[in-house]
């Protein structure tokens, strides 16, 4: 039924909840808290997601075909039955892919001209 | 919490809630369980907060742009329901804003000035008239005695000629006291105001412009304050122009003057020279019953002591109501009507929606049952109406804006405000209001009604859908707008009755071939009555000498322009006093001979003012019949006496009346007094201004000739008001008619609208009833049978509606009573041809669904389910 996806260079630039979303299940399924978790921990803090702007941002990337709702589980005594957990797509990886490259070319470009320090 | 918790998921759209909501509240519990301290739970509150709000919002956007993206494209697939929904709409909100935009102009809106709404005028109250001007003497007095005011001003109207600016021109104007202005709380756009210095007796003419004439005849020039104009021969010097949107008394006032009492002068002193309208400001947290209670006390005292202020009380209204009963009535109506064309329209559209309803039910339990939600599928519909409603409110404000300059003739001259109403902010939002709540209104509920069906029994139901109930909804819609559109041809056909019959009276003179102009001579430079009779006979010779011209004469005042010039009367050697009460007055003119036959007055008995009544000659007067049918009923008037002015007067002719306060309404008797019987400098008032001839040229090639003679006769007169007499007498019925043409659009508007009413809901009840008028005709029902049947059920709509209409017509017409100028608000004739109209238009209604019925065929039908 649903149209083909679009390439993934026709979303960005990804708004930043979207990339680090992206983040957060690119290795392996998580919940809601759970990205917000490994959002704040990846980010020393600095980004806290609230759960208002993560569920807006998930519903817009389900829509897009970024994410999957998961039927697997985990096991369940590490289950709470209330949870929906969520999965990258291969679009969604390539989406997340197109929008490092688009951040590395910048980061480059700044490079040239002197605002960012040499390769760390 | 939880109930913190569920105010603030009820911020989000339901089908988000319902998806997430659950997982929302869990993030917030842990959220709160990791705060430590007060100040910690405090800052996280209010980040969820705002993060709610901003999250909540982007969320209901987005879904408001998909469904706007729906419904524009749903409604394009239908394009003859969307377009009669918008037509419907623009003509229920065109119609009403249209008649808002006016009502509010003259009726709501606040005056120009600042706290309008403590603004009151005072008038003095005598047996007779409920509102007389205040004489010089009582209104200095009332200023001083009262303490209810912040300030007290007067003001008189008064005409001027402008001369020395390129031609002559007669400027409409008002002498004002130096405190009006200030108590008004209106700036000059430049200069300043009259100081109480000005404004003292033997003061230097002062003189402030209005920003149009300042414009039009001093080319809005900024060098203009401090220039030297003579007005009526008299020097003034221009302190100051007023704003663009200053127009007071009324939209006629282009300069004003300082009033410079002369407070010795025997007019000031006469308590009975009633020319000073009053304006006060009330003090704060005075009310008007309180200043109304100390002006009764004021008035009362001034009584006891002045014998000439016997029986005078005080009235004060507020400034915002000095308009009359008619003007107020007209726009009421207009209102009236325009609402009722609102309620058609919109039982018109709710009718739309609810067979478009009917017919997308399969539409929405297909989205239902792919797990639309109930809530989600009537925001769409709502949407869908929200869409319709904006477009006919838009085109509704265009069909506003094309309406109100018909509707200008009904905003008063009398008000200090511009002629004509604009369609401004106020006004869009008015008609936003009313475009969102008809859209709301009847789009919300027939989505209610659908969403509440919105599952699997519509997909197999198939097209039998809708019950009973349904259609008595729809009937009863119906039957309202046959009513709303009864009461609206009654309506506007007893108005249309009441204005044939103000035009057929008969005005007592004849109208055609006359033009008339005003030539007002400024005092005191024609005091003398030697010289303004040098000037009329100058004039009135050269003018009859024009070809064409059959005769022409001067008047004190033309017919139906002023409804003042009343003056006391006495019989048997009496002498005439002020009564005060409105008993023994009569309309008092000036005229110079050829006056009556000029206007085709019909001189009954006796003689016409002749050229040798002068002050040698005994006081003649020409008096109409019902003077004499007033003095002297079945008796022989000529060579009777009576005393006015202060003169005895031997009557010499008697004349018809004429109606000199206008078509409608009650005049005096009039009396005519030969224009050289006047001493010098007396009754300057009075002095004739209004030129009639009597042609069988046109005025176009009439006038330069008659401009030319009065320029000869003297260069610094300017002529004014040039117009035909014919033109007067239609300016008597003016507002009226175009009150009327307007009421009847409306009137045609509902008709049609009840009429497409009728007709869509018959067809709709023909397609749905298509096996039974099958099964029917294939039984061996005659056409004319099924036609009957079709059109009997119209009947019974129609029936419905004109049975309640004629009730509520009758109502209206009561309310309507003081517009109908003597026609019945039950009248036979007009509720007879509302009612046949109502008629005609059932039977037209019906007649192309019962062609439809009969020509089903019965086969194809009965198969096709």
């Amino acid at each position: 039924m649903k149209d083909a996806p679009p390439q993934p260079d026709s979303l960005l630039p990804l708004p930043p909840a979207t990339f680090h979303i992206l983040l957060a299940v690119a290795e392996q399924d998580r919940h809601g808290y759970a990205i917000i978790q490994d959002v704040a921990a990846r980010t020393s803090g600095e980004l806290k997601l609230s759960a208002g702007t993560l569920y807006r941002s998930i519903q817009r990337m389900l829509e897009q075909g970024l994410l999957l709702e998961t039927r697997d589980r985990p096991a369940p005594e590490l289950d709470d039955e209330r949870r929906r957990y969520y999965r990258i797509t291969p679009y969604g990886a390539a989406v997340a892919r197109a929008e490092a490259r688009r951040l590395t070319q910048l980061v480059r470009m700044a490079r040239d001209r002197g605002f960012a320090a040499e390769r760390a | 919490m939880m109930r913190a918790d569920d105010l603030l998921l009820r911020l989000y759209p339901a089908s988000f809630r319902a998806e997430y909501g659950e997982e929302m509240r869990a993030i917030w519990a842990r959220r709160r369980r990791d705060a430590s301290g007060p100040l910690a739970a405090a800052a996280l509150w209010i980040g969820m907060v705002g993060e709610a709000v901003t999250n909540a919002a982007a969320l209901h956007g987005d879904i408001l742009r998909q469904d706007l993206r729906y419904a524009v494209r749903t409604l394009a697939r239908s394009p003859g329901f969307a377009l009669t929904a918008i037509l419907v709409l623009a003509l229920g909100v065109g119609a009403n804003t249209a008649a808002f935009s006016v009502t509010d102009f003259v009726l709501i809106r606040p005056l120009p000035f600042s706290n309008p709404d403590r603004l009151v005028a005072l008038w003095e109250k005598l047996p007779g008239y409920s509102t007389m001007e205040l004489s010089p003497a009582n209104y200095v007095d009332w200023k001083r005695m009262s303490k209810s005011f912040d300030g007290m001003g007067a003001y008189w109207e008064n005409s001027v000629n402008l001369v020395g600016q390129g031609a002559p021109e007669r400027l409409g104007g008002a002498t004002v006291t130096s405190d009006l202005l200030p108590l008004l709380g209106v700036q000059p756009a430049m200069g300043r105001v009259f100081t109480p210095a000005e404004d003292r007796e033997g003061a230097p003419g002062t003189l402030l412009l209005s920003y149009q004439l300042w414009q039009a005849v001093f080319g809005g020039d900024a060098g203009v304050i401090g220039r030297r104009v003579n007005l009526d021969n008299e020097p003034f010097v221009v302190i100051g122009v007023m704003p663009r949107d200053f127009h007071f008394p009324s939209r006629d006032a282009e300069v004003w003057m300082p009033a410079r009492f002369h407070e010795h002068d025997v007019n000031f002193q006469d308590r009975a020279n009633n020319i000073l309208n009053v304006v006060a400001r009330l003090k704060p947290g005075v009310s008007l019953d309180q200043a109304r209670a100390e002006m009764a006390v004021v008035a009362g005292i001034l009584e006891r002591q002045y014998p000439e202020n016997k029986q005078t009380t005080a009235a004060v209204y507020p400034l915002r109501d000095e308009l009359s009963q008619q003007s107020r009535l007209l726009l009421l109506a207009l209102s009236g009507a325009a609402i009722c064309v609102l309620l058609i329209a919109c039982a018109n559209l709710a009718n739309l929606l609810l067979v478009r309803g009917l017919a997308r039910q399969r539409e929405l339990a297909v989205r239902a049952a792919m797990g639309a939600g109930r809530e989600r599928l009537a925001r769409q519909l709502v949407t869908e109406s929200l869409v319709l409603a904006l477009a006919g409110g838009a085109l509704g404000v265009l069909v506003a804006a094309a309406a109100v300059p018909l509707l200008a003739r009904l905003v008063p001259a009398s008000l200090p405000i511009a002629q004509s109403p604009s369609i401004d902010l106020r006004v869009l939002i008015f008609a936003g209001v009313i475009s969102g709540l008809t859209g709301i209104g009847f789009g919300v509920l027939p989505a209610l009604r659908a969403c509440r069906q919105s599952d699997f029994s519509a997909l197999r139901e198939g097209m039998r859908a809708g019950g009973g109930h349904k259609e008595r909804l729809r009937s009863a819609l119906v039957g309202a707008e046959v009513m709303a559109s009864v009461v609206l041809l009654v309506s506007a056909g007893l108005l249309v009755r009441a204005l044939w019959r103000i035009e057929a009276t008969d005005p007592g003179f004849r109208t055609d071939g006359v033009l008339t102009m005003e030539t007002a001579l400024p005092m005191p430079k024609y005091n003398a009555t030697a010289r303004r009779t040098g000037f009329y006979t100058q004039v009135l010779s050269a003018v009859r000498a024009l070809p064409g011209v059959s005769s022409a004469a001067y008047i004190s005042f033309l017919p139906m322009t002023m409804t003042g010039g009343i003056w006391p009367v006495a019989v048997d050697g009496k002498q005439a006093e002020f009564g005060r009460s409105g008993l023994h007055t009569a309309s008092l003119r000036y005229v110079t001979p050829g006056f009556f036959a000029t206007l085709g007055i019909p001189l009954e008995r006796g003689r016409d003012a002749g050229e040798s009544d002068n002050l040698d000659t005994p006081f003649a007067a020409v008096v109409s019949e019902s003077f004499v049918r007033r003095y002297w009923p079945d008796q022989d008037p000529l060579g009777r006496h009576f005393n006015m002015t202060f003169h005895d007067r031997t009557v010499v002719g008697v004349v018809g009346d004429i109606r000199v306060r206008g078509l409608e309404g009650k005049s005096e008797p009039q009396v005519y007094i030969p224009y050289r019987q006047v001493q010098d400098g007396w009754l300057a008032f009075y002095a004739p201004r209004g030129l009639v001839i009597r042609s069988a040229s046109k005025p176009g090639t009439l006038m330069p000739a008659v401009r030319q003679i009065i320029r000869a006769a003297d260069p610094e007169q300017p002529v004014s008001d040039v117009r035909t007499m014919a033109d007067i007498v239609e300016d008597q019925t003016a507002s009226r008619a175009a009150q009327v043409r307007v009421l009847g659009a409306f009137a045609a508007i509902a008709f049609l609208l009840a009429g497409v009413g009728i007709h869509g809901l018959l067809s709709f009840a023909v397609s749905r009833r298509k096996q039974e008028i099958g099964v029917r005709i294939a039984l061996g029902a005659q056409p004319g049978e099924i036609v009957k049947m079709i059109v009997r059920q119209g009947a019974w709509l129609a029936c419905a509606g004109v049975v309640p209409g004629i009730v509520l017509a009758y109502a209206a017409g009561r309310a309507l009573e003081g517009l109908l100028a003597g026609v019945r608000p039950g009248d036979a004739l007009t509720f007879a041809g509302a009612v046949g109209l109502c008629v005609l238009m059932t039977v037209l209604g019906s007649l192309v669904p019962a062609l439809r019925a009969v020509r089903i065929d019965p086969i194809a039908a009965i198969r096709s389910e």
